[in-house]
């Protein structure tokens, strides 16, 4: 057992002490939440006021600034959660756990963005709020095992058993992501396809594409911010035994 | 800038309503994600500090 521990790196034991855990993610917040505020307020300005409209949508495109970040978002959180409930799993770490849990809710209201900017950018393009198509459809099922994960852990007592559960249900939807990304190329579809691909580059002007990328990166850094927050709470409420965490108390 | 005046800002071609509708719905949802971990975080300190006070009125 002591052989094969070695071929982790060291920060992946670190990350099993809760306490360790709680005090790095307070030292990576602050500069997380400036980056954030940062990306967000200035790809914003430059989404909505300094990009170029699209010549077949008009200014209806600039929900793309909105739409394509969020569902990058949910799909990524997705497979953090998934990844962090199998390692919970395997390895038993109980900071995996709360990583885990403190992704469903930050999930589902990012899904929630997506399909809402979806359906909102849908009316004018396509002249309608909702279709059931396999993009849309894919995408409503991860809002729905979201929402699962959330109600596994709120309906079963043991912290424990909610984790396992959780982490099942998680894995077995991870079936879903890559139905998400190929659903645009399998079944015949209104939906646009992919606007970033890592091997080829954007079809739309610069102009266009480097709001976005910056857009995204906002959301990535807002989501690390609010994941943090929120599995730093989780740390301190499972702890709440220890001694460190009482200390922490006696001194504020 | 892509608009002329301010005006043209908010109408955007026709598209306002989509698209102020869709970053106000973005607003919320990040407050709603910076708030509700604030207010969770005051809930699980204030059950630890009336915990700890317990334990010492006990002992």
């Amino acid at each position: 057992m002591s052989e094969n521990k070695k071929w982790m790196p060291r920060w992946f034991y670190q990350l099993a002490s809760p306490r360790w855990s709680y005090e790095i993610m307070g030292k990576l917040l602050p500069g997380f939440a400036v980056a954030a505020t940062l990306l967000l307020i200035g790809g914003i300005i430059w989404a909505l006021a300094f990009a170029p409209e699209d010549y077949q949508q008009g200014n209806s495109f600039r929900i793309i600034y909105i739409h394509v970040p969020s569902a990058i978002l949910a799909q990524s959180c997705y497979m953090l959660m998934a990844v962090a409930g199998a390692i919970g799993l395997i390895w038993k770490m109980k900071v995996a756990d709360m990583v885990a849990k403190s992704c469903a809710p930050i999930g589902a209201s990012i899904a929630i963005l997506a399909l809402a900017t979806g359906a909102i950018w849908g009316k004018p393009t396509w002249g309608s709020w909702w279709v059931w198509d396999a993009r849309l459809t894919s995408m409503l099922i991860l809002l729905f095992l979201y929402l699962g994960v959330i109600a596994l852990h709120s309906a079963i007592e043991s912290e424990a058993t909610a984790a396992q559960s959780s982490a099942v249900l998680a894995l077995v939807g991870l079936v879903n992501i890559p139905i998400i990304k190929y659903s645009v190329d399998w079944w015949n579809t209104l939906h646009q396809p992919a606007t970033f691909t890592l091997t080829e580059r954007p079809a739309m002007p610069a102009e266009m594409w480097v709001p976005l990328l910056i857009m995204v990166i906002g959301f990535y850094c807002f989501f690390a911010v609010s994941l943090m927050m929120r599995t730093r709470n989780e740390i301190l409420h499972r702890e709440r035994r220890s001694s460190w965490v009482r200390e922490l108390i006696e001194k504020r | 800038m892509s608009f002329d005046s301010f005006s043209e800002f908010i109408v955007m071609g026709g598209h306002g309503l989509y698209v102020w509708l869709s970053y106000a719905i973005a607003l919320v949802i990040f407050v709603i994600n910076i708030v509700s971990p604030v207010m969770q975080k005051k809930k699980v300190i204030s059950d630890l500090v009336r915990r700890l006070r317990r334990e010492k009125k006990s002992s």
